[in-house]
C-alpha cells in the first residue's frame, strides 16, 4: 500500500514521530495526483504552491513538538466549499473565476488544526447529481473501475481519497452526496447532524438539507476530521450549541446490548441481491458482537425521494437565483440586449441545474406552492417523526447506502428519475437532519465496493461512529484499496 | 349624482434605528461612500449566512406595542423572490404569513372627533441596495451603478386596515404614526433620507355600500403632503371614471410631484409571483411573554398619555397639549422649561408662539434649537420678575437665536432692563408731562383715554424699558388726585 493510501491516524504517528515530514507527504500526494488524476479526474484546481508553503510551516511546528491532530495532513476540499484566495467553482462555468474572500468555517478549522489543503475536487455542478457527470469541467471516474462513475455529487473527493490522491477530504451532502460516492469508492463518508458542522462558506444548494462531512479511509479518520470541523459557529445561525466531543476517544468496540433497527419498508425496496446480502451480513456481524438487531417501521419513508427532490428543487431555485451574471457569476457580454444577456448567461449552467431551477420555481409558484411545496413540507415532518420514533426504540438504524454498486458512466444521465432513485436510502437522513455514516460492508462479484449506512439520533455521532468502528474491526474491509492501473494513458 | 365613500389603506416602510444591519455587523449610517458598508453577508456572496440582529427584533416589538398590536410569540422569516439588480441575493428576507405583530390601532383626531385606524400587521424585512442608472430608467441606460450600503438595513413594514376615509385623514394618520415611531425611538422617520416611505391603496365605492371598489396602488410618495395631494388627485380621477360608466383597472400608479398627477406604472395582472418560501437559513423567531413584558415596560410615555397628562397636570388647553406632545423632543423641551419657570401656560405660550415660529421660519427642528429650554426659562423668569417687558423679551429672544448670547447678557449689554424704580420713572414722567400740556389737561378734565397717550410717550422716551404698569399708576396718581 502506498503511503498516501494510509489512514490519517497512521500518518499522524509517522509525522509526530518524525519518521516522515509533511513535505515528503505532500510531495507523495502530488506525485500520486500526477500519476492518477489524468485518468480519475478528481481535481478541478490544485493548490500546489500554497500546499508546499503550508508543509514547510507544518514541519517547523512538528519539530517544535506541536502535536495537533492534522498537522501536515494533506486534505482535499470539494469545490463548493469556500477557500479564501483559492478558486471555488462548484464545477460550474458560472463560477469559473470566483475566488472567495473568506474561508468556510470548516476549512478555517482544518487549517487551524494544521491540515494542508491540496486542492479542490470535482462535483456535479452545484452539488446537483449522483454521479459527478454533471460537472461542467469533466467527469470523474471510479478508481475501482474507470468505466464507472464515482457517485456524486462529492465524486471528486471520494475518488481522490480512494485513489490515494488525498489523505482525507471534505464533501457536502444534501441528499446523499457524501455517503453514496463514499460507498461507490469504498471509503467512509459521514453526514453529521444538521447544525453540528457550520455551513458558513458552503455554497448552498438546499440550505435546509446541506451538510459538510468528512470522507476518509476508515471510521477513526472520520472521527478525527469530524472533531476538527464540528462545533458552534456564530456565523451560521443554524449551527447547534453543542460543543464537539472527542469522537476518536469514543471509538470503543463495545456495542453489547445496543439496539440496531432495520427499517422494513426501505429494505423491501432493495432489489440488488448483493446489496441485500452485504446489508444482512453486516447485521449478522453486529449481532455476533452483542448487538440486538430488530425490525422497525418508517411508514412514510417510501415518499422520501419525491419529498426530497421537490423541496431540494425549491430551495435550489432560490439559492441559484442570484448567479445571473449581474449580481454574481460570469456574464456573457456578447448579447444585443439585457434579456438576451441574462438568457445567454443562464445558458452557461448545465442541464441538471436548469432542470432543478425550473422544477423548484414551478413548485413555489401560484397554486403549486400549496399543492406541492407545502405538502412536501408536511411530508417531511411525517418522515422526521417516523425516524424519531424508530430511534426512540433503537440506538441506530441500518440501511444500504445505495441501491447498487457504482454504475457505468453515461448509464443514467438521460433518465433523471432513475438517477434520483440513487438517493432512495440516503435522503431520509437529510430530511430529518440526523447523522448517517456510510462505510464499506462488502464487495460485488466484480470486486466493486458496497456501502452500508448507520443512522443515529440527532447529535449522537458517538453511537454511529462506535457501531461503524466495531463493524470495521469485526471484518477487514478498511484495508482494501482499488488496484488502479496508473500512468499508462497520459 | 352618486356620493362616494373613499377607502384608503397605507403601507409604510420604516428603517429601524439600529447601529448595524439586520443580518450582519455592517454600519447603517446614512450617506457613506458607496459600497463602503458591506460584507459577504449583505452582498449576498455564496456561502455567507445571515445572523439575526436581536436589536432589530426588539425595535419591531416596540413599534408593535406603540401601535397597540398583538405581538406574536412565533413568527418566521420568508424569502420574497424578485428580480432586480439591487437585491443582492435575488430574494428579500421578509415575513409572509406569520409576521411579528398583528392587529393594532392608531387613534387620531379628525375634524375634532376621535378616529381609530386599524393596523393589519407589522413585519420585519431587509432593505435592498440602491441602483443609480446612467440614464432615465434601467432599460434606457447603458449601465447602472449599485450601492449596497443600504442593503440589509432593518425595516418594518406597517400595513393599515382599509380604515382611512379621506386624503387628509391619511396625512393625519401618517403624522401620528411618525410621532409614535419617533417617541419610541424605533425609527428616525426621515423621509428625505428614505428612512420612512409610504405607498397608498385607494378605491371608491358608492356611499353606504359594503363591497370595496377596485383599488389603485400609488408609489413614489416622498412627503406626507405628497400622500395627501396624490390621494386627492386619485379621488378625482377615479370619480370621473366611475361617473362616466368607466371601470377602474387594478394597477400601480406613480405620483409625479411636479405635474401633480399619478401615472400608470403597471397593471396588477402582470404582478410578480414572489414565490414566498420560509428562509431555511433562519430559524423562526420565538418570543416569550416575559421578554415582551420587559420591552413594554421600557416604552416611554406615548403621545396620547402625555397629552392627557399635560392637560390634567399643567391645566393646559387641549390644543396646547396636542401641539406640545407632537414630538417627544418638543414635549421634553416644554417640560424642562416648566420645571424652571413654574407657570405652564406662560411657558406654553412662549414655546408654541415665539420658539416654534422662529424654528419654522428657519426650517429647523426643536432638537436643533439654538435656544435651549434652560435659556428660554431664564428669559421667561426675567419677564415674570418684571425685569424685562414682554415686548422687549421677544426682541431679546430673537437676539438669543442669532447671537447665541444669554438673555441676561443681551439685556445688560443693550440696557434693556425694565425700569421700575419710582424715582427714575418720576424723572421721565416729569419731562413728558411738561412737554405735553394738552393731554395733561384732558386727563385732568376726565378724558382718561389720554393716560394711554402719556404712558406711550414715557415708553418711547425710555426706549421700552419703563415698566408700563408703574408708569400708568404714577401718571394717574399725579394727575387725578
Amino acid at each position: 500500500m502506498q503511503l498516501t493510501e494510509k489512514p490519517i491516524h497512521y500518518l499522524r504517528e509517522l509525522l509526530h514521530s518524525g519518521e516522515i515530514t509533511a513535505k515528503q507527504l505532500v510531495t507523495s500526494v502530488f506525485e500520486r495526483i500526477d500519476e492518477v488524476d489524468a485518468q480519475v479526474g478528481a481535481y478541478i484546481t490544485l493548490n500546489k504552491e500554497e500546499a508546499f508553503k503550508a508543509a514547510e510551516r507544518a514541519d517547523e511546528m512538528l519539530k517544535q513538538g506541536d502535536a495537533r491532530d492534522l498537522l501536515g495532513i494533506p486534505i482535499a476540499v470539494k469545490d463548493n466549499i469556500s477557500t479564501k484566495g483559492l478558486r471555488t467553482t462548484c464545477a460550474s462555468k458560472v463560477l469559473e473565476n470566483y475566488v472567495p474572500a473568506f474561508d468556510a468555517t470548516a476549512v478555517a478549522k482544518l487549517k487551524e488544526a494544521g491540515a494542508i489543503i491540496i486542492g479542490k475536487t470535482n462535483l456535479d455542478e452545484f452539488g446537483l447529481g449522483s454521479s459527478t457527470e454533471n460537472s461542467m469541467y469533466k467527469a470523474t471516474r471510479n478508481p475501482w473501475d474507470l468505466s464507472r462513475v464515482p457517485g456524486g455529487s462529492s465524486g471528486g473527493s471520494a475518488a481522490a481519497v480512494a485513489a490515494g490522491a488525498a489523505c482525507g477530504a471534505l464533501g457536502s451532502d444534501t441528499g446523499g452526496s457524501v455517503r453514496q460516492p463514499a460507498a461507490f469508492c469504498g471509503i467512509v463518508g459521514l453526514k453529521p447532524t444538521y447544525g453540528l458542522v457550520s455551513r458558513y462558506g458552503l455554497i448552498p444548494a438546499a440550505p435546509s438539507m446541506d451538510h459538510i462531512g468528512p470522507m476518509t479511509h476508515d471510521v477513526r479518520d472520520a472521527a478525527i476530521l469530524l472533531q476538527t470541523i464540528a462545533g458552534p459557529d456564530g456565523q451560521d445561525p443554524t449551527s447547534g450549541r453543542m460543543q464537539p466531543e472527542n469522537y476518536e476517544a469514543a471509538l470503543t468496540e463495545d456495542i453489547k446490548s445496543l439496539v440496531v433497527g432495520m427499517p422494513a419498508e426501505l429494505i423491501e425496496e432493495v432489489e440488488d441481491a448483493e446489496v441485500k446480502e452485504a446489508l444482512f451480513g453486516m447485521a449478522n456481524v453486529l449481532e455476533s458482537l452483542g448487538a440486538t438487531v430488530r425490525k422497525v417501521s418508517l411508514p412514510h419513508s417510501k415518499f422520501a425521494v419525491a419529498c426530497f427532490y421537490l423541496l431540494a428543487a425549491c430551495e435550489v431555485s432560490s439559492s441559484l437565483a442570484s448567479l445571473d451574471g449581474v449580481r454574481l457569476g460570469s456574464r456573457v457580454f456578447e448579447a444585443e440586449d439585457t434579456v438576451t444577456m441574462f438568457s445567454k448567461t443562464r445558458g452557461l449552467m448545465g442541464k441538471e441545474a436548469k432542470r432543478r431551477i425550473l422544477v423548484g420555481t414551478a413548485a413555489l409558484s401560484g397554486q403549486y406552492r400549496k399543492t406541492h411545496y407545502e405538502r412536501a413540507q408536511k411530508l417531511r415532518t411525517l418522515i422526521k417523526t417516523d425516524l424519531a420514533e424508530a430511534l426512540d426504540e433503537c440506538c441506530v438504524l441500518l440501511l444500504p447506502t445505495a441501491p447498487s454498486a457504482a454504475f457505468p458512466l453515461g448509464h443514467k444521465v438521460d433518465d433523471p428519475v432513475a438517477m434520483y432513485q440513487s438517493d432512495v436510502f440516503t435522503s431520509v437522513a437529510n430530511l430529518a437532519g440526523i447523522p448517517a455514516l456510510s462505510l464499506p460492508c462488502g464487495y460485488t462479484k466484480e470486486g466493486l465496493p458496497l456501502g452500508v449506512q448507520i443512522l443515529g439520533r440527532p447529535f449522537d455521532e458517538v453511537s454511529v461512529l462506535k457501531v461503524g468502528h466495531a463493524f470495521e474491526q469485526g471484518c477487514s474491509m478498511a484495508a482494501r484499496r482499488p488496484k488502479l492501473e496508473v500512468g499508462t494513458s497520459d | 349624482m352618486i356620493d362616494w365613500d373613499v377607502v384608503i389603506g397605507l403601507e409604510i416602510h420604516a428603517e429601524l434605528l439600529t447601529d448595524s444591519k439586520i443580518f450582519c455587523g455592517c454600519s447603517t449610517v446614512f450617506g457613506g461612500v458607496p459600497n463602503s458598508q458591506v460584507c459577504p453577508v449583505c452582498m449576498g456572496l455564496p456561502g455567507a449566512l445571515p445572523v439575526l440582529n436581536s436589536r432589530a427584533v426588539d425595535l419591531a416589538i416596540k413599534a408593535g406595542l406603540a401601535l397597540k398590536c398583538t405581538i406574536n410569540e412565533f413568527s418566521k422569516f420568508d424569502r420574497k423572490h424578485y428580480f432586480y439588480p439591487d437585491l443582492p441575493k435575488a430574494y428579500q428576507v421578509s415575513q409572509d404569513d406569520l409576521p411579528i405583530c398583528g392587529n393594532g390601532v392608531v387613534e387620531i383626531s379628525f375634524e375634532g372627533s376621535p378616529r381609530s385606524i386599524g393596523i393589519e400587521r407589522v413585519h420585519m424585512e431587509e432593505e435592498a441596495g440602491k441602483s443609480i442608472h446612467a440614464g432615465e430608467s434601467i432599460m434606457s441606460s447603458a449601465y447602472s451603478l449599485l450601492d449596497y450600503n443600504r442593503a440589509g438595513i432593518p425595516l418594518i413594514e406597517i400595513v393599515t386596515k382599509p380604515d382611512i376615509r379621506s386624503p387628509e385623514e391619511a396625512r393625519l394618520f401618517l403624522e401620528k404614526l411618525k410621532t409614535l415611531l419617533e417617541y419610541t425611538e424605533v425609527s428616525d422617520c426621515k423621509m428625505e433620507e428614505g428612512s420612512l416611505r409610504c405607498d397608498a391603496n385607494i378605491s371608491l365605492k358608492p356611499k353606504g355600500t359594503d363591497a370595496f371598489g377596485v383599488k389603485a396602488e400609488i408609489k413614489n410618495l416622498n412627503s406626507f403632503r405628497a400622500v395627501q395631494r396624490a390621494l386627492e388627485f386619485e379621488v378625482r380621477r377615479q370619480k370621473e371614471i366611475l361617473e362616466n360608466q368607466g371601470t377602474i383597472v387594478p394597477e400601480t400608479r406613480h405620483w409625479d410631484e411636479a405635474k401633480g398627477m399619478t401615472f400608470s406604472m403597471r397593471t396588477k395582472v402582470d404582478a410578480a409571483d414572489y414565490r414566498y418560501m420560509p428562509d431555511p437559513n433562519l430559524y423562526p423567531v420565538r418570543l416569550d411573554a416575559a421578554k415582551i413584558e420587559t420591552i413594554k415596560n421600557s416604552l416611554p410615555e406615548l403621545p396620547d398619555a402625555k397629552c392627557k397628562r399635560f392637560i390634567d397636570e399643567y391645566g393646559l388647553p387641549a390644543y396646547d397639549g396636542e401641539v406640545l406632545t407632537g414630538s417627544r423632543a418638543l414635549a421634553d423641551y416644554f417640560e424642562k422649561c416648566v420645571q424652571e419657570v413654574g407657570d405652564a401656560k406662560l411657558v406654553s405660550n412662549w414655546v408654541m408662539g415665539e420658539i416654534l415660529r422662529w424654528l419654522n421660519a428657519h426650517n429647523m427642528q426643536i432638537e436643533d434649537s439654538p435656544v435651549g429650554p434652560a435659556d428660554l426659562a431664564k428669559l421667561v423668569k426675567l419677564v415674570q420678575g418684571a425685569e424685562v417687558s414682554n415686548i422687549i423679551a421677544k426682541d431679546v429672544l430673537e437676539e438669543m437665536f442669532v447671537s447665541g448670547k444669554s438673555a441676561e447678557q443681551i439685556i445688560d449689554e443693550q440696557g434693556l432692563r425694565q425700569v421700575s424704580d419710582a424715582g427714575e420713572l418720576e424723572k421721565m414722567i416729569d419731562k413728558v408731562l411738561e412737554d405735553h400740556p394738552d393731554p395733561v389737561n384732558d386727563v385732568k378734565s376726565g378724558k382718561l383715554q389720554a393716560v394711554g397717550f402719556l404712558v406711550g410717550q414715557v415708553m418711547k422716551a425710555s426706549k421700552g424699558t419703563a415698566n408700563p404698569k408703574k408708569v400708568n399708576e404714577i401718571i394717574r396718581a399725579r394727575l387725578l388726585d
